[in-house]
């Protein structure tokens, strides 16, 4: 007798989805166990958003043992958003859903510069005051960190902490 | 002031900000604001400044080239040009022992030189405070260029074998109180008895000013090159006028 392991999509008892399909938008799959919030912070929606979201926490995972969903609907994240994942979450995939389907599926990349969105650890950096500038960071080889490229203050751990 | 003889050597003028006070930041204008305005009215701009990166700013948003005469406590480039000359006057710089002291954390003229010197096979020693050691994060980059960095307690470890002291105030604002400053700083200062067992061609450096951590007994010792080092800053600084504004 074959056994057929359930689809890994989050299933609560394999009989249903934890969160619903979507028609049109982003499903970021395979992050990290507990950092589906943190991946939310990243990409910058925060506070007021009128983004429709589904975020599915610590969700059983053949692979991964437990992993976070995130669905973004009616909108498709650039590579430069989808890039800055990487760095909370280097295994997470990303697929972009038009009409139910997935048509497009890619894995995150480190990115080279991260801008914006990451408050300097420096309280002596320009990018602390009122200038009209945005944190900007290179990403350290094989993403072991940020170096302000202002101040070249470096975080190496804990980098949700300083997520704007 | 040594940008400004500079200019005034190579037949140029300057204007002097040299305080908020004295200028539009005062009412609230931005740096980057500023440093636009500024760009209008002067074919190179000179910035010292107390923020971290502040260099670097001015020079995405001017339109003339921009030199960095020392952000916070983040970098001292032209201080680290006229180092490397002064150094060069006695010796080749490739190969030699250079020991850091006082305050590395926030010394920012100790910053650029150990990046510079990092180019040149120097083996480091570092002589500081605790909590004043160099920032880790520049530690690491250094020894990932392959700079051998030695940490010492006290200078008499070391001061047989360095060929360069360089030695940088210890700001007292670092210390919780005037007694603590006091036993700190006394405990780094360099004097006469103390070269005694040195080698015959080390020099002794300061960026200045200097406050207690050189004796002026040591001013007249041939190892003294701080001064010179100091009167260095023009011709250094002429060249790099020279070379920013073609």
């Amino acid at each position: 007798m074959k056994h057929i392991a359930p689809p890994d999509t989050g299933d609560d008892d394999g009989k249903g989805l934890l969160i619903r399909r979507i028609k049109n938008g982003t499903v970021i799959d395979h992050i990290d166990g507990g950092e589906a919030l943190n991946v939310i912070k990243i990409l910058g929606i925060v506070g007021s958003t009128t983004e429709t979201l589904s975020i599915a926490t610590n969700v059983p995972s053949r692979n991964m043992g437990r992993k976070d969903i995130v669905k973004i609907s009616n909108r498709e994240l650039s590579k430069e958003e989808v890039d800055r994942i990487a760095l909370i979450s280097p295994r997470a995939t990303i697929n972009i859903v038009r009409n139910f389907k997935v048509c497009e599926k890619q894995g995150v990349e480190i990115p080279v510069l991260i801008v914006g969105n990451v408050r300097c650890p420096n309280p002596g950096c320009i990018t602390r005051t009122n200038e009209p500038i945005k944190s900007r960071f290179a990403v350290l080889p094989d993403g072991k960190g940020l170096r302000c490229i202002y101040c070249d203050s470096v975080i190496t751990k804990d980098l949700t902490n300083f997520i704007i | 002031m040594s940008f400004e003889s500079a200019m005034a050597r190579l037949g140029g003028s300057s204007i002097s900000v040299s305080s908020v006070e004295a200028c539009s930041m005062a009412k609230g204008e931005t740096l980057a604001d500023t440093i636009r305005v500024v760009s209008g009215y002067a074919d190179a701009i000179v910035i010292r400044h107390p923020k971290e990166g502040a260099a670097r700013l001015a020079a995405e948003f001017a339109t003339v080239p921009v030199i960095n005469a020392g952000d916070g406590a983040g970098q001292h480039p032209s201080q680290t040009l006229l180092d490397l000359y002064t150094i060069r006057q006695s010796m080749p710089v490739d190969g030699i022992d250079v020991a850091l002291v006082g305050d590395l954390r926030y010394g920012r003229t100790a910053h650029s030189l150990a990046s510079a010197l990092s180019l040149y096979g120097v083996r480091l020693h570092t002589i500081s405070p605790p909590g004043l050691e160099l920032p880790p994060a520049l530690a690491a980059g250094l020894a990932e260029k392959g700079m051998e960095i030695i940490s010492h307690t006290d200078i008499g470890e070391v001061i047989d074998e360095v060929d360069v002291l360089y030695v940088t105030r210890i700001q007292r604002e670092r210390f919780p109180d005037s007694t603590s400053y006091f036993n700190v700083a006394s405990s780094y200062r360099i004097t006469p008895e103390l070269l005694a067992g040195a080698k015959e061609n080390l020099i002794v450096l300061h960026p200045l000013p200097r406050v207690d951590e050189i004796d002026p007994r040591l001013d007249a010792s041939p190892h003294a090159r701080y001064f010179e080092q100091s009167k260095n800053g023009v011709p250094v600084r002429m060249a790099m006028l020279l070379d920013v504004m073609g």
